[in-house]
């Protein structure tokens, strides 16, 4: 059945022994280590037995075709969407005991533009874990939310109704209320998808800072001829676990004959490997 | 309009003086928590709560009646109401989670049995003895008749403590509404915010039962939201406005019922807000449709104008009579057409601001900046004087229009 290269034949031990590790110190541990996630809606399985396992200070792509369950796995991962089977571990730590860790972008096309809502609300929105139902969100953290706003040069925008903002300065707000959550794993959906070319550098800009600082990115990416420029790490999917690795040596065109199977143009994956090998 | 004027000096009698509170008061309530019902775009979950506390009303005044009592105490039929309520809340969010059937397919199952019963508890009651006299269909569209200071008391308890819990879950309940996947993931239970919401919004309709009835309260914790809606952009302040909407929906509802024999509080009060709900619709400045239309008009004018212009820059001919009209009230051309000295100039001005933006394009990537080019923001308002020098430095000297 399981035909990815590097599918495991057993993941609930492999989940176990993941759990009886003994606990390492916070900052220790792999980022995002997913074991067994199985996500079905009916009978259908979207994301069927994958494990995954995202290295610290990188930047990793969760790749694969339309419908491959890349979203699906990020919502499952964070217990957005209920998983059917599968342990997830961030810093060695379950989950849902590492929220503090984690900041997710979702999908801009997820929310409502015409919400009641101004830019810097948005972002403090940010904050709302740290600062509890009555803690204040003026002074020293309203500061703060606006160096993240600044950070992805919107602080301009500060004020603004989010309906008037644009894709791309959308897309910046989302990450600006991520950054203010100064957590140590970024997961984001669809950075990119449908954003103007100086917004993808800006985003870029800031997710390498992240990186730089030590921090883990895991993005979901549908621009197969950005990831070689852009990440570090590749995961790819469809619905199963094809491959996974360093982008240099995973990110080939065998793998994605086996990720994509007929739907990529063979003229398309010479370009890829290419750009890769370059 | 004396009769009037004395119920909004609240010297229409006792009665009338605690209907007029105690509405303001529930008006408040109900559409500060129902702001995030509003948001939450949950408006008719809290319709089938509300229809489900009839069965809690008729047998709580059955079980007060077996236990020997008189069955019309207050306290003891919201009590009932609110625990009915909660059934029906319930059931909405298990058919949902469990079953395929759509919420608003749960919420008209639920809406209907609940109501159903509670019609044919309703006749139970009727033929019990006792139950002849107990008023109980005056909680259908309420009634201000037999108002006690005690219910007024029950009004201003029971909202401030909405108003308050509001206040106090502002945060998740603005999270969840905006933005439900991000709510999860940062370890929000959605379910028990939703849960805690709904309970906020049956707590108000069970203490308007009394004053508004199970069939409109509805319509006050949703028309005041949606008419602060047109009066603020932030979230936050929509608690207050739409709180002070409603309170004032509720005040001059029960005061103009109060200033003539046998209109209804309840309807009026309903009434009054969804008056307030369609001036605010018109005149609201940014959302309201006059605002909206003014704002159309001035851009329509401001893309004729320019579009006008470089017409004249570029010596094409205009034939498009509004364009025509507005160039010419303007005395940029004359009546046949032709540009005036102002026209030329104002023409030469817009080409050259246009090849302005386009150097600036060049020059400053950045969307931030050049992305507020429409080609009807001056030019001037986006770039300082020096920055235009420079665009004019690579653009080399003016032409004037008219030379070839």
């Amino acid at each position: 059945m399981a035909r990815g290269p590097a599918a495991t034949p057993n993941p609930t031990v492999a989940a176990r022994d993941g759990m009886v590790l003994p606990a390492a110190g916070p900052g220790t541990g792999t980022p995002l280590a997913v074991r067994g996630l199985t996500v079905s809606y009916g009978e259908n399985p979207a994301v069927f037995s994958v494990d995954a396992d995202f290295p610290p200070a990188a930047m990793s792509a969760i790749v694969g075709p339309n419908g491959a369950g890349k979203s699906t796995f990020l919502k499952a991962s964070l217990g957005v969407i209920p998983r059917l089977a599968g342990e997830v571990d961030v810093f060695g730590k379950p989950v849902e005991q590492a929220r503090a860790r984690i900041a997710y972008v979702p999908q801009r096309a997820s929310v409502d533009w015409d919400f009641p809502t101004t830019v810097i609300d948005v972002v403090k929105m940010g904050l709302y874990r740290e600062v509890g139902l009555l803690g204040r969100l003026s002074g020293a953290r309203s500061t703060r939310a606006m160096r993240c706003l600044d950070r992805v040069g919107m602080a301009d925008f500060a004020h603004r109704q989010i309906g008037q903002l644009s894709g791309g300065q959308q897309q910046r707000v989302f990450l600006a209320r991520a950054l203010a959550q100064d957590a140590d794993l970024y997961l984001l959906d669809e950075p990119f998808a449908g954003v103007d070319a100086a917004t993808e550098r800006a985003i870029i800009d800031v997710l390498r800072d992240l990186k730089a600082e030590g921090r883990a990115i895991v993005a979901v990416h549908h621009d197969l001829s950005t990831v070689p420029a852009y990440f570090d790490h590749v995961f790819l999917i469809n619905v199963r676990r094809i491959a996974e690795g360093p982008v240099a040596t995973t990110f080939t065109p065998e793998t994605l004959q086996a990720t994509y199977g007929g739907r990529l143009a063979a003229t398309h994956l010479d370009e890829l490997a290419i750009t890769g090998g370059a | 309009m004396a009769p009037l004027l004395d119920a909004l000096l609240l010297q229409a009698g006792y009665n009338a003086a605690l209907v007029a509170v105690g509405a303001a008061l529930l008006g408040f309530a109900a559409g500060a928590s129902g702001t995030f019902l509003f948001l939450r775009k949950r408006a008719l979950v809290s319709d089938a709560v509300a229809h489900a506390t009839l069965p809690g009303i008729a047998l709580a005044f059955i079980v007060m009646v077996a236990m020997g009592g008189d069955g019309r105490s207050l306290v003891g039929l919201l009590a009932g109401s609110a625990i009915t309520a909660w059934i029906g809340l319930l059931a909405i969010e298990a058919i949902v989670r469990h079953t395929r059937l759509a919420e608003d397919t749960a919420i008209g199952a639920v809406l209907g049995v609940f109501f159903g019963l509670g019609v044919v508890l309703l006749t139970v009651v009727q033929v019990m003895g006792s139950g002849r006299q107990a008023g109980l269909e005056g909680f259908l569209l309420g009634s201000t008749a037999g108002m006690l200071f005690q219910d007024a008391v029950i009004i201003a308890l029971g909202g401030a403590v909405a108003v308050g819990l509001t206040w106090v879950f502002r945060r998740p309940m603005l999270l969840v509404a905006f933005d439900a996947d991000y709510a999860a993931a940062t370890g929000h239970d959605l379910r028990r915010i939703d849960l805690a919401m709904m309970g906020l919004v049956l707590a108000v309709t069970v203490i308007g039962l009394k004053l508004v009835g199970l069939i409109l309260i509805v319509a006050l914790l949703i028309i005041p939201p949606v008419t602060a809606r047109f009066w603020t952009d932030r979230a936050m302040s929509m608690i207050w406005i739409s709180g002070a909407m409603g309170a004032l929906s509720g005040y001059l509802g029960a005061a103009l019922s109060a200033s003539a024999p046998a209109l209804p509080t309840g309807p009026i009060i309903v009434l009054v807000a969804a008056g307030l709900f369609t001036a605010s619709l018109l005149v609201a400045p940014g959302r309201g449709v006059l605002a909206t239309l003014i704002r159309h008009r001035r851009f329509q004018h401001r893309v004729h104008r320019r579009q006008g212009l470089l017409a004249l820059a570029a010596h094409h001919p205009i034939r498009e009579g509004y364009t025509l009209r507005l160039l010419a009230r303007e005395g940029l051309v004359r009546a046949d057409g032709v540009a005036t000295e102002t026209g030329r100039a104002q023409a030469a001005k817009i080409a050259r601001d246009e090849r302005r933006w386009q150097v600036a394009r060049e020059i400053h990537q950045d969307a931030g900046l050049t992305g507020r080019y429409d080609g009807l923001t001056p030019i001037e308002q986006v770039f300082t004087a020096d920055e235009i020098a420079e665009f004019d430095r690579r653009l080399g000297p003016p032409k004037a229009v008219g030379a070839t």
